[in-house]
């Protein structure tokens, strides 16, 4: 966590209006189930329970005080969501049932789609991964694993070798995908299911 | 007679091979039926849910409106990732708890003429499969070699016992059910205060020192609590912590062999399977040690070469290369 001032020295704009929660209104609806975002009494158990937290330039609780404030632009730029590994240590011991980690995962979408994240290698990796899922219907670790370590790690390839080495002659990757028999019927149901997206 | 339908999942038939095939064989003698549901397709993982809602949840409800189809006299569907296990279950929840989002789902999949009754199908971890419906005296019934003398670890990770939406396990921190199975075995389990802690998931990916640290808590935990060996429930933790303990030992000088197994390889073994049938050997952070313990051949490391062919007796006479004193007559002559 870096101590910077939450908000800078320099005179805010525009600041928001008490009542308006537009910025948490969209994140609570564009989060599947009842995300309970609202609810937040900022106690702080969420950034408590969090075992990645001390890399996290904001905890999970400040993320949200900054959404209620309407902070779009810092919130969206901030690296909590992609630095959650999806233990769920804070759902399940948030007093208000708050379903922080699919918050998390909406706001990884929506910085991705304001192009607000900051250096990190996060977002290439899932594109990676679900466009080999969109391709084959499953994943293909060989193709993930040497497209993103090549782009992204070049450096590590020496000291991954063993373990790739180990991975392809116990078999336990593949050089090849494995394609499912109904492609057809997985890419129509995607492709719906993206004009839905869309349209909320 | 006990039937399920099986989701099994990406990693079952790549990286986690050693799991699928020691799931197959402990099944008989658990009389446990699992049909594999017909053409099913990745969950996603954690990846999809951060790109996009809508489309991540309908590539996840696929395969349950697939098991849905498919369910014949049941309507339990297994699954032994715990990614795959907490999608399904997940999807399933949230469709339920907010029917709206269920019905935009449900437009997705009939584009593909498919449909999916949230709550219509119960959602299990192998584990909680094992434990709760077979039961553990079944499993004691079946030990033929007990795992005796034997220090495992039991680790679950985290998306089995969190969120954990329907209750199924007995705490979302500290579950017992992975040491009674362990101690109904008959080995010796280890008390081990991280058994839900994170692996790391997907960061070894992303952020390698966050996910070298938190490989490295682990492993050093298990190794100064005197473990042989550590045991888990998910594709995921068994490969990070086997596949990139190397790397993690470079990463901070070190040098820890903790070797880690699904649970079904453990419970083949006290069944008295063979260790080859169990996928014994494809870790990569060898596991002979637990085998050592128990008195249990090794399977071989490597597949025996091919005999060479035999050569013919009858051949024709080859020259064999002269030996020293030969060459020195030779020399001897050639200068006479």
């Amino acid at each position: 966590m870096t101590d910077a001032p939450l908000i800078s020295s320099a005179p805010v704009s525009d600041p928001q209006p008490i009542e308006d929660l537009t910025l948490l209104k969209e994140v609570a609806s564009r989060t599947a189930g009842v995300s309970n975002l609202e609810m937040c009494i900022q106690c702080g158990t969420c950034g408590g329970s969090c075992p990645s937290a001390g890399e996290m330039d904001h905890t999970p609780r400040r993320l949200f005080a900054m959404l209620r404030a309407g902070m779009r632009e810092e919130a969206l730029k901030s690296n909590t969501p992609w630095i959650c590994v999806s233990c769920y240590h804070c759902i399940v011991r948030c007093p208000q049932n708050i379903h922080i980690t699919d918050v998390m995962y909406t706001l990884k979408d929506m910085a991705v789609e304001a192009k607000l994240v900051q250096n990190s290698t996060a977002p290439d990796f899932s594109q990676t991964f679900i466009d080999m899922v969109e391709e084959f219907g499953r994943s293909f670790e060989m193709g993930l694993a040497s497209f993103h370590y090549m782009k992204h790690f070049p450096f590590r390839l020496a000291n991954m070798m063993p373990m790739g080495m180990g991975m392809l002659t116990k078999k336990r990757m593949s050089l090849t995908p494995t394609r499912i028999k109904n492609m057809k019927q997985l890419k129509a149901i995607l492709k719906r299911a993206k004009e839905l997206e869309a349209k909320q | 007679m006990t039937d399920y339908i099986l989701y099994p999942g990406c990693s079952m038939e790549a990286s986690a091979r050693a799991y699928y095939d020691s799931l197959k064989a402990i099944s008989k003698p658990l009389d446990l039926h699992l049909k594999e549901i017909n053409d099913w397709n990745c969950c996603g993982a954690t990846e999809y849910l951060g790109i996009s809602k809508t489309p991540a949840y309908a590539l996840i409800a696929r395969n349950l409106a697939l098991a849905s189809n498919e369910a014949d006299g049941t309507r339990r569907v297994v699954a032994p990732c715990s990614a795959c296990y907490l999608n399904l279950a997940k999807a399933d929840y949230y469709m339920r708890e907010q029917p709206k989002f269920g019905k935009t789902v449900n437009e997705a999949l009939a584009a593909g003429n498919l449909s999916y009754t949230p709550g219509s199908l119960e959602i299990r971890h192998l584990l909680d499969v094992i434990v709760y419906d077979i039961g553990l005296d079944v499993v004691e019934k079946n030990v033929i070699q007990p795992l005796t003398g034997l220090r495992v670890v039991p680790y679950l990770g985290c998306m089995v016992p969190r969120p954990d939406y329907d209750h199924r396990f007995s705490d979302h921190d500290y579950p017992v059910e992975l040491d009674l199975l362990l101690k109904a075995l008959g080995a010796e389990v280890v008390d081990y205060p991280l058994k839900t802690e994170c692996c790391g998931g997907h960061m070894p990916q992303i952020s390698p020192s966050t996910a070298f640290e938190m490989l490295r808590r682990l492993v050093a935990a298990a190794d100064e609590r005197e473990a042989d060996v550590m045991t888990t429930i998910c594709p995921m933790c068994q490969l990070n912590i086997d596949g990139y303990q190397g790397e993690m030992n470079q990463y901070f000088k070190t040098n820890y062999h903790m070797p880690i197994l699904f649970f079904t390889q453990l419970m083949g073994l006290a069944f008295g399977i063979e260790p080859k049938e169990l996928g014994f050997g494809l870790e990569l952070v060898s596991a002979r040690n637990v085998l050592d313990t128990l008195g249990v051949k090794a399977p071989p490391e490597t597949p025996p070469a091919p005999p060479k062919r035999p050569r013919k007796p009858e051949g024709l006479p080859m020259p064999t290369p002269l030996t020293k004193a030969e060459i020195e007559a030779l020399k001897k002559e050639v200068v006479k």
